[in-house]
């Protein structure tokens, strides 16, 4: 029996049938992998093949919630997407703010399984548990925003929405999914994989209360982790004031923000795109996701010059790197409309600002005809970044198309693929790994493709007290990290909260949920349980261990300027050392001990 | 007296309070039990919370057939006596804010009563759009911000003078 935390009902969705039906949740899973990434992982290994393609019919997308959505624990506004991913054919699981999540649960579901295609353009209304699958002939077309204003028009105002934008549409392979037209869930290419199916969008309003198990020792363990949150410094303080922009300065003053498509690691003009000054000239007001109480979101305008009007959410710190210092852009009013424009055609910032750098490495080397570039496509040049989104967003001619389907492709389509800056086909973020070590290790294994949120190192070698530059212990560090990502991704909420919480705080707010009798050695452990079945279905879907690296010019070529000149990533002094520690064997596989310690043996 | 204060500048949207305010009056979560609404335009990304404004001259209370709302006079809250209330929902119709509503069920009538003196909801508003306080602090406050506008207008003055 569900005692709080979960609804304890799924919604499935078959868009090729029509059909619609409310299972309950398995409850066996729920306690093994909880909600959101793990139990949408669970689903997908029980249900597709691992090998399908992305964009088919068999591929599944998930919306899931996890316990701790619709309650007042802090920042528990997170829904996860879980899908196969369309960048790389990776499980994808890729997570946003918002309040679709809690909604979704007063709906009366914890979440939605969205299966088949429709043969033509769909949005699904979800309206105190009843199910419509609703024509979009309309909205086809629209912007996530305007598609996310349409759709409460022809709901309910108050409806809370999940929209693509024509990016996913068009089947980009980095495009995202905006919740509430502004919040996007980025990476993996989930708005392809929605936008496959003929799905527009999903409106969900509902009345139903969500509850968890031992009430009064749940509100003790929130007020407690509110508290400690509130005080924090990055979280309670400097997020507030700065948003996540707050780490441009700080991550450049120890040499690791990665320049011009990282051929640099540091960017002499990065106060100009700096939280700071962000802050100071375009700053409107804060914006938190459900129960938040850190608020990093930002609403920002460009107040002057040729973009002046431009309004939206953001941008995040990861988004002014990749259109700002990867690009050798430090014109912020032409990174804040590259990040609106983005957030409007539903299209990843992290990784269209990567792409971009690596046109302009490719277009300045030579490598790309001249003439296949619509215009002078060199780094510092905020207009040819501008311009190259806004193709790329339109998916305008061969070049836009070609943007729009990631850097690997692009770079692999002139021939030089190692000029992406990406793992497993995925662009990385704003930390070179050649400065901090670990986050190099962290986006070689990371599951879904290289990434800053699967297990955070910068958190605590930046942030915190170790080293940046060391290699022992890190393998060690991300291992912990990411099993304590992989749980709190379940939990349904946002990962800033662990600048303050520990698995204590953490997994006292889960089992007074749910009743489930989970202590931190458990939460951690079902974290850990988590990231070896993603790793299953990877290595189901063809991945090996050759896929658990880095791209060659982080691993030989030294860091030209600032502080952390002449670093190199050795990444070999990190892995088998990792594997080991993970219990698995030389070629990355899980070992049948580990797997049985795990109790998910079965699986292999 | 204390009343609770709004600053719609300040409000992130995070929708705590509404959170708050309805685990204490319910022990469950639903928005829809909440006294307090956060009012989102999401066009361009404004919050503006409401809440009860225990109206001087309330009419609430005016049109209440059956006295189950009353003004206290000392705490200033519009109360309303649960046993009384027959649900006709007058009330809801003559308040001219929207302040008071119906909880979840559609069934039972729910008013804000500033939590008996310790409200829930500013409890967890980091940003401080919520305030629980005294009427004349309040005024102080706002003469005072008109004032230091005025200072920094006066001061240019001076510049510009010299
Ligand atoms: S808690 Fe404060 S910031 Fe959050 S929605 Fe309520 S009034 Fe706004
Ligand atoms: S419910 Fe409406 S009319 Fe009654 S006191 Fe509150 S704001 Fe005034």
């Amino acid at each position: 029996m569900i005692k709080g935390g979960f609804k304890g009902k799924l919604l499935r969705v078959n868009l090729t049938t029509k059909e619609v039906k409310s299972e309950a949740l398995n409850e066996e899973w729920a306690k093994k992998y909880l909600g959101g990434r793990g139990y949408g992982t669970r689903l997908m290994l029980e249900e597709i093949d691992p090998k399908v393609d992305p964009l088919s019919e068999e591929n599944k997308v998930i919306f899931a919630t996890g316990p701790l959505d619709g309650t007042l624990a802090p920042s528990s506004g997170r829904t996860m997407v879980i899908t196969k991913g369309p960048l790389n054919g990776a499980i994808a699981s890729s997570n946003a703010g918002g309040h679709f999540g809690p909604a979704l649960k007063h709906a009366g579901y914890d979440m939605i399984v969205v299966e088949g295609k429709s043969s033509e353009p769909v949005y699904i209304w979800i309206n105190k548990g009843k199910v419509e699958i609703r024509f979009a002939r309309e909205i086809w077309g629209k912007l996530a925003d305007e598609s996310d204003e349409l759709i409460r028009e022809q709901t309910h105002p108050l409806a809370e929405t999940m929209t693509i934008g024509p990016a996913g549409e068009k089947l980009s392979r980095i495009s995202s999914v905006m919740f509430n037209g502004h919040r996007a869930s980025g990476r993996t290419g989930v708005g392809a994989a929605v936008g496959s199916k003929n799905l527009k969008g999903i409106a969900v309003r509902g009345n139903e209360d969500t509850t968890v198990a031992d009430p009064e020792a749940f509100m003790k363990a929130v007020y407690k982790a509110r508290d400690i949150l509130s005080k924090d410094a990055f979280a309670g303080q400097g997020a507030a004031m700065l948003g996540t922009a707050m780490l441009v300065n700080v991550i450049n003053g120890v040499g690791g923000l990665p320049t011009n498509n990282a051929q640099d690691a540091f960017f002499p003009e990065a106060n100009k795109i700096s939280g700071e000054t962000l802050r100071e000239n375009h700053l409107i007001r804060n914006e938190g996701c459900a129960e938040c109480p850190i608020a990093c979101g930002r609403v920002t305008v460009v107040k002057s010059g040729p973009y002046k009007g431009n309004i939206g959410g953001g941008p995040e710190y990861e988004s002014i790197w990749s259109f700002g210092a990867m690009c050798g852009v430090s014109d912020l009013d032409a990174v804040i409309s590259a990040n609106h424009l983005c957030d409007k055609y539903g299209i990843d910032t992290i990784s269209l600002g990567s792409t971009i750098a690596c046109a302009m490495e490719l277009y300045e080397k030579g490598y790309m005809p001249k003439e296949d570039a619509p215009f002078e496509l060199r780094f510092g040049s905020g207009e040819a970044m501008l311009k190259a989104v806004e193709l790329a967003c339109k998916q305008e001619g061969d070049f836009g198309k070609l943007l729009a389907q990631g850097s690997y492709r692009f770079a692999e389509h002139y021939g030089h693929p190692e000029l992406s800056m990406s793992a497993k086909k995925q662009e990385f973020p704003a930390y070179d790994p050649r400065a901090i070590k670990g986050m190099g290790l962290e986006y070689a294994t990371s599951n879904r493709g290289a990434c800053h949120v699967r297990g955070y190192g910068t958190a605590v070698e930046v942030l915190g007290d170790a080293d940046q530059y060391a290699y022992e212990g890190k393998a060690a560090l991300i291992k912990t990290l990411q099993d304590l990502t992989a749980a709190l991704d379940s939990s349904g909420i946002c990962l800033f909260t662990t600048f303050g919480l520990s698995a204590n705080e953490l997994a006292e707010m889960v089992s007074t949920a749910t009743g489930f009798p989970i202590d931190a050695q458990e939460f951690m452990k079902i974290g850990e349980r988590i990231w070896n079945i993603e790793k299953i279905f990877n290595l189901k879907a063809g991945f090996t261990r050759q896929d658990d690296t880095l791209p060659p010019r982080i691993l030989s070529e030294p860091i030209k300027t600032g502080p952390s000149k002449g670093h190199v990533e050795e990444l070999g002094k990190m892995l088998d050392e990792y594997y080991q520690l993970r219990g698995w064997d030389k070629n990355s596989v899980p070992t049948d001990e580990k797997l049985k310690e795990l109790e998910v043996q079965i699986l292999k | 007296m204390r009343v609770l204060m709004l600053d719609q500048a300040k409000c992130t949207g995070c929708r705590a309070c509404e959170y708050a305010c309805s685990f204490e009056h319910t022990g469950k979560f639903n928005p829809l039990d909440s006294r307090i609404k956060v009012n989102e335009f999401w066009e361009d990304l404004t919050f503006v919370p409401s809440v009860c404004l225990q109206c001087e001259r309330a009419y609430c209370e005016e049109v209440c057939p059956t006295s189950a709302l009353t003004k206290n006079p000392e705490t200033g809250v519009v109360e309303l006596e649960k046993e009384k209330c027959i649900g006709c929902k007058q009330c809801i119709v003559a308040c001219p804010w929207g302040s008071i509503k119906l909880d979840h069920t559609g069934k039972e009538v729910i008013k804000c009563d500033n939590c008996g003196g310790d409200p829930a909801c500013i409890k967890v508003c980091y940003p401080d759009a919520l305030s629980y306080e005294e009427v004349e602090d309040i005024t102080n406050v706002k003469v005072l911000e008109t004032a230091t506008r005025l200072k920094e207008i006066a001061k240019d003055l001076v510049k510009g003078g010299a």
